[in-house]
């Protein structure tokens, strides 16, 4: 057993995906902030089916001594996925793929982090997949910026990421795992908002260069739009109405 | 260009908040006093300075962290609703001791640093160099220690001195871990709240500037409800009307005891 | 996990001169932004493989082999030959590669050059195909990298592309279920020759083919790697910087032309 059924067609006549979903639309997505209670910062996202938890120690004593570094902190991180996250189980000893996706992560949330305030510190991230449904990485990289910034770690800003492809010659936004696994091309791509610059940028599969400004364009654009949800998530936890002088305090918090 | 005529005329109203957006020769605060803020948030853009957990990019500055933006004076500051501690020079904190070296203790601080305690800078015993066997029977390995930082900066870690008074082994008490971004909300405005605290449940409160707490009674309900006052007022740390509902959640379990 | 690397050993001078030299728009070796360091493309050095190559990119040297074995296909693709890339930093290239099992960076290069070749379908697998479901020809690139001066990914990517254009297997056929090898030799079934152009940003100049020098004070890279109808298979962007939007089309459009040249000289010298 394992392996999915080919499906006939991944772009009905009405335009409408698999899922239901138009070539432009975003999966669902929801995000919650401080999850966990050990962890120095959390955040969990479902993206689509995506099922994926962030949280963040640190900084904290790096260990061992000699990787710290005399300026700044080391920041390390860790994609994992659970073997029972995929249709077909994956092992848990770390593969190929993961050790790649670890190193492309911290490479798109390492530029934000002002990690010149912890000299020879360290700040782990830690990313565990606990539902898989394409676009795991993107998913990951927006719930490790929830979680530095839920740990209180300053950071330039926070970073969203999203993929975009192409299935049945067209180009499409957020590809689920069936369009993933038939399609002709895949885009992830992670973007800082406010500075607009990415920070994560991959692609496989086959574009012209038509193409893929059409994917990328598709791709930046949402990762604007899971900025502002990001943003929403941080205010739905810490949501502080504004606190007038000690006297007439009158205030609506949420816990 | 002064910033108080800004302050009386933000709008106080009762239930909501109403985004103030001055515009004064260029000088733009967007943030409003105590507003919730984000990494990247534009907080303002002009010649202000940019404060702690903020940072400036052109002529705009932005937070850094997750906290409440305020304005002090010309200055930009984020006040971090969550963070580790960093050590500060004078700061008095609460460790524990993890190692006995050959001139001092190794002190865990809980901040990304472990600190160290020369054996210089305890008062003097019996006026002459101890070694390390002596060391271990001024402090031992696992005992609290209340110090003071005399130095830190980027190159080095933490260094302790117990030369003050009151600093030294603990003793007795109980200990709370609180969040260090909480602790002046348990010292309070003027020491209210803790004050407060020391006087209905009859223990006495030392905070650590690295989020560790000593409440010392005479008895271990006393300090059990010292405790849980303290972990209240973290979590509702923003809340208003604090100070008199942990007074009353003390009353109430001080009862008969 | 992956984590900080320790900075270079670079010189803080040595560093300021590349940097200052960028500023002005020039290069430490007196190239242009957009111009290969010298380049040669030997192929089949080795001969107990199937194909090799050997690439000389400046200083950086990495010599590519492929070798064809029999096995068996993946159950959801049972036509399909197999394609594996592996690639070794050894220890001797670099003062900085240790012995041990491949690291991030050199997993990172053996996916990126991976992607070009089977997105841009360089191997009919199809071709490769010796009984479906049961038995098909497998096809390792094995990338040694022997001497690191800078953009080890296009190095790379160059000598796994010649050993695939040197390589030669039996012809067969297949009878009765059993495989037949014949005495003729022929080529692998190649169908594309994907080429891959690195850009690295330094300050905000963007530079390609980075020597060792610019990698160590780059902010980061990005990796275009192009079929032979100029289509994009692959791309991958390294280091801890960032891209605006405009400098990733830019660098995009540069790439595609700039793989028509190597490719020309990577089929060159096949001949």
């Amino acid at each position: 057993m394992g392996g999915q059924k080919k499906t006939a067609q991944l772009i009905d006549s009405n335009g409408l995906r698999v899922d239901g979903r138009r070539i432009d639309e975003l999966r669902p997505i929801k995000l919650e902030v401080g999850v966990l209670d050990k962890a120095d910062g959390s955040a969990y996202i479902e993206h689509g089916k995506n099922k994926i938890l962030a949280a963040v120690y640190g900084p904290r004593e790096a260990h061992p001594k000699h990787i710290a570094l005399a300026d700044r902190a080391v920041v390390r991180c860790r994609y994992h996925m659970a073997p029972f996250s995929t249709d077909e189980r994956k092992s848990p000893a770390p593969s190929r793929r993961e050790l790649e996706l670890s190193k492309v992560i911290r490479e798109s949330l390492e530029p934000s982090i002002m990690s010149e305030y912890f000299p020879r510190a360290t700040i782990d991230i830690f990313i565990e997949v606990l539902q898989a449904d394409a676009g795991t990485r993107c998913a990951g990289i927006t719930s490790a910026a929830l979680a530095l910034a839920d740990a209180g770690i300053p950071m330039k800003e926070l970073v969203a990421g999203c993929a975009a492809g192409k299935i049945e010659g067209k180009v499409v936004l957020d590809l689920s795992d069936i369009e993933d696994k038939q399609g002709e091309a895949d885009l992830p791509v992670a973007l800082m908002a406010r500075s607009n610059v990415v920070s994560l940028l991959q692609m496989d599969g086959s574009l012209t260069p038509d193409e893929f400004n059409q994917a990328f364009e598709m791709a930046t654009d949402a990762c604007r739009k899971i900025y502002e949800m990001q943003r929403e998530a941080l205010k739905t936890k810490y949501h502080i109405v504004r606190d007038v002088e000690e006297k007439n305090e009158i205030v609506e918090a949420k816990a | 260009m002064n910033l108080h005529i800004l302050r009386n005329q933000h709008l106080y109203v009762a239930v909501f908040v109403v985004q103030a957006k001055f515009e004064l020769d260029q000088l733009t605060v967007h943030a409003e006093k105590k507003q919730l803020v984000a990494p990247g948030e534009l907080l303002a853009e002009g010649p202000y300075f940019a404060g702690e957990n903020t940072y400036r990019d052109g002529s705009k500055i932005y937070s850094a962290r997750v906290g409440l933006a305020d304005v002090i004076g010309n200055k930009l500051i984020v006040v971090p609703i969550k963070g580790a501690y960093i050590p500060r020079i004078d700061d008095i904190v609460i460790g524990r001791v993890t190692d006995i070296g050959m001139s001092g203790w190794q002190v865990d601080i809980c901040a990304p640093y472990p600190a160290m305690l020369p054996q210089s800078e305890t008062p003097m015993q019996h006026g002459r160099e101890m070694g390390r066997r002596d060391l271990g029977h001024l402090f031992g390995v696992g005992d609290l220690v209340l110090a003071q930082v005399i130095a830190f900066d980027r190159t080095r870690d933490p260094l302790l001195t117990t030369k003050g008074r009151g600093l030294g082994k603990v003793t007795s008490g109980r200990v709370a871990r609180i969040s260090p971004a909480k602790i002046p909300r348990i010292i309070g405005k003027q020491g209210s709240m803790i004050t407060m605290l020391k006087n209905e449940t009859l223990t006495d409160i030392v905070p650590g500037q690295n989020g560790i707490v000593l409440a010392i009674g005479k008895n271990p309900d006393q300090e059990r409800i010292a405790v849980e006052a303290l972990y209240m007022i973290e979590r509702e740390a923003h809340t208003s009307g604090l100070t008199d509902r942990v007074r009353a959640m003390i009353l109430e379990k001080m009862k008969g005891k | 996990m992956s984590a900080t690397r320790q900075l270079s050993p670079v010189a803080k001078l040595e560093q300021k001169t590349v940097v200052d030299l960028i500023l002005k728009g020039k290069r430490i070796d007196d190239r242009g932004a957009n111009d290969y360091r010298p380049t040669t493309i030997t192929l089949g050095i080795i001969d107990k493989a199937s194909g090799s190559a050997q690439v000389h990119l400046g200083k950086t040297k990495v010599v590519a082999g492929v070798k064809v074995e029999k096995g068996t296909p993946f159950p959801d693709t049972p036509d399909d030959g197999i394609l594996t890339v592996n690639s070794e930093f050894v220890p001797l290239a670099s003062p900085t590669f240790e012995s041990g099992p491949p690291d991030e960076n050199s997993i990172e290069l053996a996916r990126v050059v991976d992607r070009g070749i089977r997105e841009s379908k360089a191997i009919d697998l199809k071709k490769l195909c010796i009984e479906s479901g049961k038995k098909v020809f497998m096809v390792f690139v094995d990338i040694y990298v022997l001497d690191h001066d800078g953009n080890l990914i296009d190095a790379a990517a160059m000598a796994a592309l010649g050993a695939l254009v040197n390589a030669k297997m039996h012809d067969f056929d297949v009878k009765n279920g059993e495989l037949r090898l014949k005495d003729a030799i022929i080529p692998l079934p190649l169908q594309n020759y994907p080429v891959s152009i690195t850009t690295t940003k330094i300050d905000s100049t963007t530079v390609i083919d980075p020597c060792l020098e610019e990698e160590q004070v780059m902010t980061c890279r990005l990796t275009v790697t192009t079929d032979k109808n100029d289509n994009i298979c692959a791309m991958q962007k390294g280091g801890l910087g960032v891209f605006t939007p405009d400098e990733i089309k830019q660098i995009v459009s540069t790439s595609i032309g700039k793989a028509r040249d190597i490719r020309a000289k990577i089929l060159a010298s096949v001949t």
